[in-house]
C-alpha cells in the first residue's frame, strides 16, 4: 500500500489543483515538499493561515483550483476570512493536521485542537475526517470533488492518530 | 506632513483606459468605493470583508493569471492588518502583481481614528524590508503620474502608497452580493462560472 501522504498528492493532480498554500506543519512536510517539486503546482509559503484562506479565493477568481495545507492551531486564524469564502460561496479545501488530540504531550496545543472542529462549522466549513490511513485517498478525493463541484467549503481533518504524535524529551 | 493628494483623482488614473488585462482587487472601505466611482467593471472584485485580504486575494489571482496585471488598491488600515502577506508577496515575484495604498492615516469606516502611519510607520520601507524590488511613497502631486505608472506598468512585485487626503468623499456604493462578484469577475476573466 503506498504511503497516505503521497495518496493526497496523487489526489491532488488528479483533481487538477494548481496552487498549494501552507503554513509549515511536520504532518504536512513530505506533501509540501512534493507540492515544491511539482512543474503542474505552485507551493507557497504563508506567515498566517489567513492569507491561505484569501489566496484560494484569488486562485479560483483567476480560474486555478487550490488547496490549503494548515495545523489545527492554524484553524483559529482563518476565522473572519472564512466569511470571504461563505459570502462569496468559493469554493475551499483545506488539510488540517491534528494537534491536541491523540497522544498530544504539549499543553498549550490542547485548546485549538479540540476546538478546530466546531469552530470550522460554526463558519460554514464540512469537516470530514481521517484517522487510519487507508482512509486517506477517498476521503479527500471526495472532498476535493465535493468543495468544487458544489461551491462548498471542506476541511478534512488529519487525526493526530493517523500522523502520529509529536514526541518531545520526557519531562 | 500636510497629506494634500486626493484619493479619487488617483483612483481615476489607476484606472483609466483599463481594457480587459486589469484586474483589480480594492479593500475594505473607502478604496471600494473610489473604485467604483471611478466606474464599475466585471474585473474589479471588491472586499466588503476579509479585513488583511486585499494582499493575499491578489497572490492567488497574479498566480492563476499570468498574463493579466492585477493591482491591488487598498487602504493603510486594511494594509496594516495583512502586512505578513506582503512576505509572500515579495517572496513570489510575481511580475504581474502591484499594490497601492491610499494611504490617509486614518481608520476611514469606524470614525477616523489615527492609524500608525500617521505615528511614524512607512509602509512602503515595509514594503522594500519584505522584498518588493520597486517601491515607492508619493507624497507630492509632482510624483503621481510615476506613482501610477509604477503600478500599471513596472514589472511587479510593485509597492506604491500616496499619502492621501482625510477628507470624506461622495458615497458610490458597489454590488456586495459576493456571489454575484465572483461570478461576473470569472465570467469575464475565466470564461466560465
Amino acid at each position: 500500500m503506498s504511503d497516505w501522504r503521497d495518496d493526497i498528492f496523487d489526489c491532488f493532480q488528479e483533481a487538477g489543483i494548481r496552487q498549494v498554500a501552507y503554513v509549515p506543519d511536520a504532518g504536512h512536510a513530505r506533501l509540501i515538499d512534493r507540492a515544491h517539486a511539482s512543474n503542474d503546482m505552485r507551493a507557497v509559503s504563508l506567515t498566517t493561515e489567513e492569507d491561505g484562506i484569501a489566496m484560494l479565493a484569488g486562485a479560483w477568481l483567476g480560474g486555478d483550483k487550490g488547496v490549503m495545507l494548515m495545523q489545527s492551531s492554524g484553524v483559529g486564524n482563518t476565522i473572519n476570512m472564512l466569511s470571504l469564502i461563505k459570502n462569496c460561496q468559493f469554493p475551499l479545501v483545506t488539510l488540517v493536521t491534528m494537534r491536541g488530540e491523540w497522544g498530544e504531550w504539549n499543553t498549550w496545543q490542547v485548546p485549538m485542537g479540540q476546538s478546530t472542529p466546531g469552530h470550522l462549522e460554526l463558519a460554514g466549513v464540512t469537516c470530514y475526517r481521517c484517522d487510519k490511513p487507508e482512509e486517506v485517498q477517498e476521503t479527500v478525493a471526495t472532498a476535493l470533488r465535493f468543495a468544487f463541484y458544489t461551491n462548498s467549503a471542506v476541511a478534512v481533518l488529519l487525526g493526530q492518530r493517523l500522523i502520529g504524535a509529536k514526541i518531545f524529551p520526557e519531562d | 506632513m500636510a497629506a494634500l493628494l486626493k484619493r479619487r483623482e488617483i483612483v481615476a488614473k489607476l484606472l483609466a483606459d483599463r481594457g480587459e488585462d486589469l484586474l483589480v482587487v480594492p479593500g475594505l472601505g473607502q478604496p471600494c468605493y473610489d473604485c467604483f466611482a471611478a466606474g464599475d467593471d466585471p474585473r474589479t472584485f471588491y472586499l466588503w470583508g476579509a479585513m488583511g485580504g486585499a494582499v493575499p486575494v491578489a497572490l492567488g489571482l497574479a498566480i492563476a493569471q499570468p498574463e493579466k496585471r492585477v493591482l491591488v488598491i487598498t487602504g493603510d488600515g486594511e494594509m496594516l492588518m495583512g502586512l505578513g502577506s506582503l512576505t509572500a508577496a515579495a517572496a513570489e515575484a510575481l511580475p504581474n502583481l502591484a499594490i497601492c495604498v491610499l494611504d490617509n492615516e486614518r481608520y476611514g469606516e469606524t470614525g477616523q481614528q489615527q492609524t500608525v502611519t500617521g505615528r511614524g510607520t512607512n509602509l512602503s520601507a515595509i514594503a522594500a524590508g519584505a522584498g518588493f524590488g520597486t517601491t515607492k511613497l508619493v507624497t507630492d502631486a509632482a510624483d503621481v503620474a510615476e506613482g501610477v505608472r509604477l503600478c500599471r506598468e513596472a514589472t511587479g512585485p510593485v509597492f506604491v502608497a500616496f499619502k492621501v487626503d482625510d477628507a470624506p468623499e461622495a458615497a458610490a456604493i458597489p454590488p456586495k452580493d459576493g456571489a454575484f462578484l465572483k461570478t461576473r469577475f470569472r465570467q469575464a476573466v475565466v470564461g466560465k462560472i
